[in-house]
């Protein structure tokens, strides 16, 4: 197929051309964009906990007077691990994609002014680290000695464990054993390194802080109660939960249960993470939307030409020219403007990527994602381009014999 | 000469139905998708207090020992500044603001303890914010000076407790002490919750939790420092993490300071006051810095805090793209369409009309084109907005579509055609009349 009198042909139309590469540029740079925002959130949404999850679920108990905080964890340790199917019952101060409770800065050395990072502690007793299901990549895990009574929201000191990702952060190509933080005036000694440990909420800083984690082991105490991780079977952990509440009616008649904490952590995940849904199912339904009134207004334009042309197609076909051809023809006009559209796409789809960038924090757009925006609507022009075409193909040379 | 052309227009609707379809659509969906997103940022990024937000004022202090990393203040006060602001009575009216949970229970009501939230503030809250009350009074200054046991409860708690009766004499039991209900709230809904909001710059965009309900207990200052002792909600602490334990002088920001000057001159007065207090603490030695002060109005402290959710502003920006391309779309169509009637065009022309008329009568097809487009998105956006509704959000209560969104919708629509039908109709009326009589 020659290009040279598509060209000249769509040079006589340019107008209803550079309308159609208009739009598809600014579908092409919305594809681009949106498909990129909605890969960040599902990126966002199945990010790893670093805990058996299915197993576990959060209780939290308020409204208690401090005082009656140690007799609560006595109560509450005995009165719910005889549940059927509880396998285990500890005292911790937050579980992942719960309410925080241990956020503070830190610093590497005592006298240091710079706050390097505000992270999230975990405080957890006897059993909470067996319960998490953690898995240790370097150190070793908490023994009963290392568990110490909490001063105010943190032991005094204590040896602690932190993720990989927070020790990358804080001393990127050393070994973090031996390392500590500080917070305020106290020395947090690193005995550990976990794979993944992801803090209760959001970090202040981004993505790349959402597991900026300490493990703090402790003794509960009138400074750490309350809060309970529950571990069962995956099978059994909803009910496991529903008895665990019902069960603090009776033997802790005087507390409230917080129903909107008290979840298992598939629960409290979905939750956290509801938003971040939301928006990638809105974004599908740009993308749909757009790429349907993007092929709807090729189909009725190229329709609009094939009746304009119906008597030159005629006068093509007496002289010889067959259906195919006159199908390519169409094709490769079609071709050709989506093409035009993509190459002015592309820029855009940068320049929309670099004011998001600077609006919403968001990475660069990778390279990929533009010869992948390309070949989509490439396949949708020659899709929405193929009715019309076919009944291009369709008129009879006699057309050419005809006034009109 | 108009309803001529309005009669031209519709039989040419009526010629070709699937392209007019087309276009509608197009049109329809484009203006479905902005409205709803505008709309919701229309609700979201509204003055909570018209007419009064100018004299609302939120002072800050910097208590701090080292400088935070942006070296502006923190977004609250500590308990001394705060109070020591509020005692000199500098400003036409002032309210202090700190929030906690407490166990509450109402006697004689059967139902179980329950957490309430409970803005713990001063008896000018209630004229400066202009809160409606339904029943009863607020407190007075005097209830505040001496921590009176009496509390002003929401429409929302006095439903849920006492079936919406006047509940004005009864009893609350908060924790541990007994509080007697003095005034309850007309339905209140500020959105955002405005004297709440702070720390917006850390939330990532995600600050919906800024549009939710106000609190359902409100309790004198100084009452709720007896009844909540240390459980308030604190913004962050520095420093000794030995002295957290009485708030009143920890090291901690969590109390907040409105106030209310109604002029320029005692706006700029109340500035240097707020640089004297802070100057003169810092040579007391109880700040470092003393020049780090600043009063933001509170449309300005809204703006700081970035309080309408990043997802929404982008979704604005997302639809108004999508109808731009909506509008590429409208054009090619409207194009095809008048320029395929270049015959009739050209019959017109030589029967003496003029181009003008020609290109009104374009663009009154256009118009007629962009108010079907506006009625399917009017609907659309009704479907748009509900589903918003049923999304779990902390606004979904308050999205609505209002008189002036509605007229914003036809307004839109019929612009956006008109200027889509803009070029298609200079064209049309280009046509030579000579040349397409020959043609024919």
């Amino acid at each position: 197929m020659q290009i040279q009198p598509v060209l000249a042909a769509l040079r006589r139309h340019r107008l209803a051309t550079l309308l159609i590469v208009l739009e598809i540029a600014l579908a092409c740079a919305v594809l681009c964009n949106a498909c990129f925002l909605i890969a960040n959130r599902v990126q966002q949404v199945g990010m790893p906990s670093g805990v058996d999850e299915a197993s576990l679920a959060g209780l939290k108990l308020t409204g208690y007077d401090p005082a009656q905080a140690t007799d609560l964890n006595a109560r509450v340790l005995d009165g719910l691990r005889t549940i059927p199917g509880m396998q285990s019952v500890s005292v911790i101060n937050a579980v992942p994609f719960g309410q925080h409770a241990g956020t503070a800065g830190i610093k590497l050395s005592r006298e240091a002014q710079k706050i390097v990072g505000v992270v999230d502690f975990y405080v957890g007793g006897p059993g909470s680290f067996e319960a998490l299901g953690l898995r240790v990549v370097s150190g070793r895990g908490p023994q009963t000695s290392d568990m110490s009574a909490v001063a105010d929201f943190l032991p005094r000191s204590a040896p602690v464990l932190v993720t990989r990702a927070l020790a990358t952060h804080l001393w990127p190509g050393a070994d973090p054993l031996g390392h500590v933080i500080w917070c305020a005036d106290r020395p947090y000694r690193v005995m550990g390194v976990l794979d993944h440990l992801a803090r209760p909420s959001g970090g202040e800083g981004g993505p790349e802080t959402r597991e900026w984690s300490v493990f703090v082991p402790a003794l509960p105490g009138e400074h750490l109660a309350g809060v309970y991780l529950l571990r069962a079977a995956p099978g059994q952990l909803d009910r496991v939960l529903r008895d665990a509440r019902e069960r603090i009616a009776r033997i802790a008649p005087e507390v409230v249960v917080d129903i909107e904490q008290s979840q298992t952590l598939p629960q409290l995940r979905d939750r956290y993470f509801r938003d971040d849904r939301a928006m990638a199912g809105m974004l599908v339904g740009v993308i749909v939307a757009l790429l349907l009134v993007t092929a709807l207004g090729i189909v009725g334009l190229t329709s609009f030409w094939v009746a304009q042309r119906r008597k030159q197609i005629g006068v093509r076909r007496a002289l010889g020219a067959t259906r195919s051809d006159i199908l390519h023809y169409f094709q490769t006009e079609n071709f050709l403007i989506v093409s035009f559209g993509i190459v002015l796409g592309m820029v855009l789809a940068f320049g929309i990527n670099l004011l998001l960038m600077t609006r919403y924090e968001l990475p660069r757009l990778p390279v990929l994602y533009l010869p992948a925006g390309a070949l989509v609507l490439w396949g949708l022009g020659q899709l929405a381009v193929l009715a019309p075409a076919l009944r291009a193909a369709a008129v009879p040379p006699v057309v050419a014999t005809r006034s009109v | 000469m108009f309803g001529y052309y309005l009669d031209l227009a519709l039989r040419s609707l009526k010629r070709n139905k699937a392209l007019t379809v087309l276009m509608v659509l197009a049109i329809a969906v484009g203006i479905g998708a902005s409205m709803t997103t505008l709309t919701v940022m229309h609700l979201l990024s509204g003055d909570p207090m018209p007419g009064r937000s100018a004299t609302l004022f939120y002072p800050q202090v910097d208590p701090t020992d080292s400088p935070s990393a942006d070296s502006q203040p923190r977004d609250m006060m500590d308990y001394r500044s705060a109070v020591d602001l509020w005692s000199a009575q500098r400003a036409d009216r002032q309210a202090l603001i700190a929030s906690t949970e407490l166990k509450m229970r109402a006697p004689g009501v059967n139902l179980p303890p329950q957490m309430a939230r409970v803005l713990s503030t001063t008896s000018d809250f209630f004229p400066m914010f202009a809160v409606p009350l339904r029943y009863g009074t607020a407190w007075t200054p005097a209830d505040d000076a001496q921590r009176t046991r009496v509390a002003v409860i929401s429409s929302d708690l006095n439903n849920r407790l006492f079936g919406g009766a006047d509940s004005v004499g009864r009893t609350l039991r908060l924790k541990d002490t007994d509080v007697r209900i003095v005034g309850v709230l007309a339905p209140w809904r500020p959105s955002p919750q405005f004297y709440d909001v702070a720390g917006g710059r850390f939330s990532e965009g995600k600050t919906s939790s800024f549009y939710s309900r106000p609190e359902d207990v409100f309790l004198p200052f100084g009452t709720a420092q007896d009844i909540a002792g240390n459980e308030f909600n604190v913004f962050t602490c520095w420093g000794d993490l030995e002295g957290l334990k009485h708030l009143q002088t920890a090291p901690c920001v969590w109390v907040a300071l409105w106030v209310q000057l109604d002029d320029a001159a005692k706006v700029a007065g109340y500035r240097r006051f707020v640089a004297d207090y802070a100057a003169q603490q810092k040579v007391l030695g109880r700040f470092v810095h003393g020049d780090n002060t600043r009063m933001m109005d509170l449309m300005q402290w809204l703006d700081f805090n970035h309080v309408v959710p990043g997802d929404v502003r982008l979704q604005v920006v997302l639809a108004f793209a999508f109808l731009l391309i909506c509008l590429c779309n409208t054009v090619g169509l409207l194009l095809a369409k008048f320029l395929r009637r270049s015959g009739e065009i050209g019959v017109r022309r030589a029967l003496g009309a003029s181009r003008g008329a020609v290109f009104a009568q374009c663009l009154v097809e256009a118009g007629m084109i962009g108010l079907l487009g506006g009625l399917g998105g009017w609907l659309l956006t009704l479907l748009g907005l509900w589903l918003v509704r049923r999304q779990p959000v902390e606004y979904a209560d308050l999205v609505h579509l209002d008189g002036g969104m509605f007229l914003a919708t036809f307004v839109l629509a019929v612009l956006a055609s008109l200027l889509a039908g803009f070029v298609p109709a200079l064209r049309a009326s280009r046509v030579a009349p000579g040349l397409q009589l020959k043609t024919l």
